[in-house]
Parts: structure tokens; C-alpha cells; sequence
């Protein structure tokens, strides 16, 4: 019955992923994405911190024969326009810059765009906070 | 009430950016005044490690941040008692004196007391 109810109730996931493009969990947390969304259930943020940052890297170039993981999290993010957040500190660390960022630091290649945003640790606690549940994907 | 948070810190200090990476998420949440809790669980707790040289390794070392956690207003720290006697460290050596050691056993009845948890 407790089950029952669970499917049956809205959830509010936050989902932080960890792991970089190429890792399998990168692509469960795409799935579980997916899942949730399809189920009715509200996803309030995406949280990419460490090597999860790689995600949202327009930099990534995947061999043909494989799943391109930055490019299905870009559409998925844009097509329900949720809030993507990847970590700014992650992000400069690994050379994962935005526009801002790069003119910011001098540095040429850009990485990352829309319909991600950089910002700081305190969007992965404001999503905690705002969650009925937290999903880690790719941690220790 | 605001949702607690458990940070494993599962990582050595000089094994990447994990450990730090681990550290800033609980700083963070220190500086938002949330319920935030850090457990040094494996090869976390070579961060508590005594008398580390950071400057052999050409790193920056993590010993002082810890030391200042409390001062971040993070003060529920917890090292696993078992997971340094494994790796040679005494309990009572261990340079985060402020942290409560815990057996093994009890780490479940700790996750089970904050509402989310990540582990790094």
C-alpha cells in the first residue's frame, strides 16, 4: 500500500550528478531524469558538481557508435525547461567555462552555454532545501 | 525546519579534488546556517591524518579548513573509528579533535537521523 502511495504522490527530486559524460552513472541520472518527468513527478534543479561538470560541456566530442551525453542532457534540459545548474568552482577547476567566465579569466575556449547556468554551492543547498528528495548519482 | 544534510567524505586528501570538493559543499552549507553534518567514513579519514606534510606533495593542505569548520558553525563531525584503525590511525590521534568517533555500527542510526545524505 505504502508503495501505492508513493507512485501516486507528486515527489520534488533534486538531482545532483557527480560522475563525468562518459561514466554509466552520468547516464542513469539522465534516465532517472526522464523517469521522473515522466511519471509527473517535478525535478526543481540539476546540480552538476566534480567530473559531473562534463555533462554540460559542449566540448565533449562522443565517438558516432556511442550515446552523446552532454548533447541529451542539453535537449532534455531545454525541452522542459528546467533549471540546470553546474557548479561554478567545479567548472573553472576542469576548464569548463562560460562566455563570462572566459572573458572573466582570459581564457579562449568556451564550453558551456544555454540552457545551463553557472552559479555556486548554494543552489545545490537552496535545491536541497526546496526537494522532497535528494538523488546522488556518480559520488564515492 | 530546514531539511538536514550528511556529507560522507569518502576520499583521501590527496587522491583529487574530492575531499576539498566534499569540504566545500558542508562549508557552503555552514555559511546558509543549514543543519549540516560531515562523516570521515574509508579513506576519508587519512584527512584527519596527523602531522601531513602538504608542501612534499606540492598540494595545498586541507588540515587548517577542518580545523575551522566548527568557527563555519558546522559542528556535527564524525569519523569512523573503524575505518582508521584499518589504516593504522588511532582514534584518539587524529587531528579534528572536536569530531565524535563512532563504531561502524552506529554510522547507520547517524544516516538515518539527517533527511538527505551525499556521499563523495
Amino acid at each position: 500500500m505504502a508503495a501505492v502511495l508513493l507512485i501516486e504522490s507528486v515527489m520534488k527530486f533534486a538531482i545532483a550528478l557527480f560522475s563525468a559524460a562518459h561514466a554509466p552513472s552520468s547516464r542513469r541520472a539522465l534516465l532517472f531524469a526522464q523517469a521522473a518527468l515522466a511519471g509527473g513527478h517535478e525535478i526543481v534543479r540539476l546540480f552538476f558538481y566534480q567530473d559531473g561538470v562534463y555533462n554540460a560541456s559542449a566540448s565533449v566530442v562522443t565517438p558516432q557508435d556511442e550515446q552523446d551525453l552532454p548533447k541529451q542532457w542539453r535537449a532534455f534540459v531545454a525541452e522542459h525547461q528546467l533549471d540546470g545548474v553546474v557548479c561554478i568552482a567545479a567548472a573553472l577547476r576542469r576548464g569548463v567555462l562560460n562566455d563570462e567566465e572566459a572573458q572573466r579569466y582570459q581564457r579562449e575556449a568556451v564550453a558551456v552555454g544555454a540552457p545551463w547556468e553557472l552559479s555556486g554551492l548554494g543552489q545545490l543547498h537552496d535545491a536541497v532545501q526546496d526537494a522532497d528528495r535528494l538523488i546522488c548519482f556518480g559520488g564515492a | 525546519m530546514p531539511t538536514s544534510l550528511l556529507i560522507i567524505s569518502r576520499q583521501a586528501p590527496w587522491s583529487g579534488p574530492s575531499a576539498r570538493e566534499a569540504l566545500d559543499i558542508v562549508l557552503a552549507g555552514g555559511a546558509f546556517d543549514l543543519p549540516i553534518g560531515l562523516l570521515f567514513l574509508d579513506d576519508g579519514v587519512f584527512q584527519l591524518a596527523p602531522k601531513q606534510d602538504a608542501k612534499a606533495l606540492q598540494q595545498k593542505d586541507l588540515s587548517a579548513n577542518l580545523q575551522a569548520l566548527p568557527m563555519f558553525g558546522v559542528e556535527d563531525l564524525f569519523v569512523c573509528g573503524d575505518s582508521a584503525a584499518e589504516r593504522g590511525l588511532a582514534p584518539d590521534s587524529l587531528s579534528l579533535e572536536d569530531a565524535q568517533v563512532l563504531a561502524a555500527h552506529e554510522i547507520t542510526a547517524l544516516i538515518d537521523r539527517y533527511d538527505q545524505v551525499i556521499t563523495l
